[in-house]
């Protein structure tokens, strides 16, 4: 995952993420053109596919929407990184396949408009403008399990079948 | 080393004699609910893994309460989405308009949710149940359809907090100035993960209703749930609702917590959280006299009857400030018929305020009282993020049923025994 960050402040609702005015549609791709609408009206003129979202405490509090993610991941960015995320928003995107890091080293680091890379297998996030590497935490065994199998349901589908 | 009610239940869900916080376990659901908002993308996603039957039909409730009655044509679509679903596999707990309530009102008055039992909801306030001492949270759409399909949900046990609320509340003082009072004091993310339980005298004397509006707005710390280990109030209220058999349980009391917060119930006033987060809170007394434009009382914090009562006894024979308008949702059927019985509505529409059916409507932006630009509500639910209730340059001031009653006959923000 490579791409230009933007950045965005402490406690992003869900309601900035996808205003519940869109929420009478699961139209991903009308979703997605809405996508942090109310934090930066401009964002999706902005935003390219792959681009990173930088977030920072708390990103994803609020309602227990899945259209927040959703929006996000078809709106075609790589990733979110934040110092925290808001419980809901992280089951949420783990359940979906949203990939998100939580690295405050990283948030504190990284500027708008920086370009940053993700390697999974080292656990580092890269900045390229800075050249430093942060680490991330790796998810417990059990959500790997979930993000391996490709999100949620088709865990569920593999452990249903294997009964 | 004891147990918390936390522990307690979820051990007790994912068949283990014990559970410990950062444990990750696959816990037995005893109720789901989803809405006109969330349930659409669980049956999607239900139906496209193939799955054929639920785990459990009298298991999973379905609550059309966001944008009903449908206000356009795509609600319309969701709302059908449900009826159809519910219908196919013969859901006991579907909900349709008429019986409809707003959900975490109405699955308590239905007797759904008991004390001790694990619910999840893909709504984050389902937290709300907590106040029945039941471990009860919210998830998203696709944790939603999972359990449609297994009956199980994935958790990580959470540490707990404690929070305990000494002495007695205040005159005009309510469960939501507590819970507001809270959040001002640990942030919109101070209990993020975590369990928050709440004890003390003032909780053990304070009416359920009060205890729902706590337990609700836990999810505003970013908690994963809020609890009140049930007692004879509680039992008050669930005789008659609850049928099912249930076990009550209680914290250790050498159970862990990861902090204690105590505070002195007598010492808080009425509270205001100002825009543009739960957290951003101040005694009314400090913001009284902003002028605002429209008031709301409803949702699922603050639409029950109780709350119906206190805004009636400031509203009964006056008139609602001519700047500005009232829009009074009772929560469920029974609460408006409840109102109507006790003269409420009468008092509301003499006073010349709104009232509504059910509909969490305007709490979420969604219907029944959006705001224009630069607009500023005054309104007892539970969020005030930016555009939460309409344009994004409108603003939201979140209040007991007692402060907004109050603040509607004087136009501005006004402290209860002003009035």
């Amino acid at each position: 995952m490579k791409g230009k960050c933007w950045k965005f402040g402490n406690n992003i609702d869900t309601d900035a993420i996808i205003p519940a005015r869109y929420l009478n549609t699961t139209d991903i791709k009308e979703l997605a053109s809405h996508c942090m609408e109310d934090a930066d009206p401009n964002f999706m003129k902005k935003a390219k596919k792959g681009d990173i979202i930088v977030g920072g405490d708390n990103f994803g509090c609020g309602s227990s929407r899945e259209h927040a993610p959703i929006s996000i991941k078809a709106a075609g960015i790589s990733c979110v990184i934040a110092k925290s995320f808001a419980r809901i928003f992280f089951r949420n995107a783990i359940n979906i396949g949203l990939p998100i890091f939580e690295c405050p080293d990283a948030v504190g680091q990284i500027r708008e408009g920086d370009e940053a890379e993700v390697n999974l297998s080292t656990g580092e996030i890269l900045d390229h403008a800075s050249k430093k590497r942060f680490k991330f935490e790796p998810f417990p065994p059990e959500m790997q399990e979930i993000i391996q199998a490709g999100g949620l349901m088709n865990f569920v589908k593999k452990k249903m079948g294997g009964n | 080393m004891g147990m918390t009610i936390t522990e307690k239940i979820i051990a007790a869900h994912a068949g283990l004699k014990e559970a410990r916080p950062g444990q990750f376990v696959y816990a037995n659901v005893d109720m789901c609910l989803g809405n006109d908002i969330t349930a659409p993308i669980a049956i999607e996603e239900f139906e496209k893994a193939g799955i054929q039957k639920v785990f459990d039909p009298d298991k999973i409730a379905l609550v059309p309460d966001h944008f009903t009655p449908n206000k356009d044509i795509k609600s319309a679509q969701q709302a059908k989405t449900l009826r159809e679903f519910a219908e196919k596999h013969h859901l006991k707990h579907y909900f349709e308009i008429g019986r409809m309530g707003i959900e975490h009102a109405l699955l308590p008055e239905k007797g759904i949710v008991a004390p001790g039992d694990l619910v999840i909801g893909a709504d984050s306030h389902t937290c709300t149940y907590g106040a029945l001492g039941a471990f009860s949270t919210g998830v998203g759409s696709t944790d939603l359809a999972a359990c449609f399909a297994t009956g199980k949900v994935w958790l990580k046990v959470p540490e707990s907090i404690k929070f305990v609320f000494h002495g007695k509340v205040r005159n005009w003082t309510s469960g939501k100035d507590l819970i507001l009072y809270t959040i001002g004091k640990i942030g919109v993310d101070g209990a993020l993960y975590k369990a928050m339980e709440f004890v003390g005298s003032a909780i053990s004397t304070l009416p359920i209703d009060d205890r729902f509006s706590i337990c609700n707005m836990a999810i505003e710390a970013g908690a994963k749930s809020g609890i009140i280990a049930s007692d004879e109030i509680t039992e008050e209220y669930i005789k008659g609702r609850v049928k099912k058999k249930h076990v009550t349980y209680h914290s250790d009391p050498d159970s862990v917590y990861t902090k204690t917060y105590e505070f002195n119930a007598d010492e808080i006033s009425p509270q205001i959280a100002l825009p543009n987060l739960p957290s951003n809170t101040k005694p009314v007394e400090d913001v009284a006299g902003i002028k605002i434009d429209q008031v709301i009382i409803g949702s699922c914090t603050n639409g029950r009857i109780s709350d119906l009562r206190v805004a009636a006894q400031f509203l009964k024979g006056k008139k609602v400030h001519p700047s500005l308008r009232v829009i009074i949702i009772p929560a469920t059927q029974d609460i408006y018929k409840q109102a109507l019985k006790e003269g409420l509505i009468e008092t509301f529409i003499d006073a010349e305020a709104v009232v509504s059916t059910p509909t969490c409507g305007p709490c979420l932006g969604g219907h029944m009282g959006i705001l224009a630009a630069g607009e500023r509500a005054l309104s007892t639910t539970n969020r005030n993020f930016v555009g939460r209730m309409g344009h994004p340059t409108s603003e939201i001031y979140l209040c007991s049923p007692a402060v907004a009653a109050a603040s509607a006959i004087t136009g501005m923000i006004t402290p209860p025994d002003k009035v």
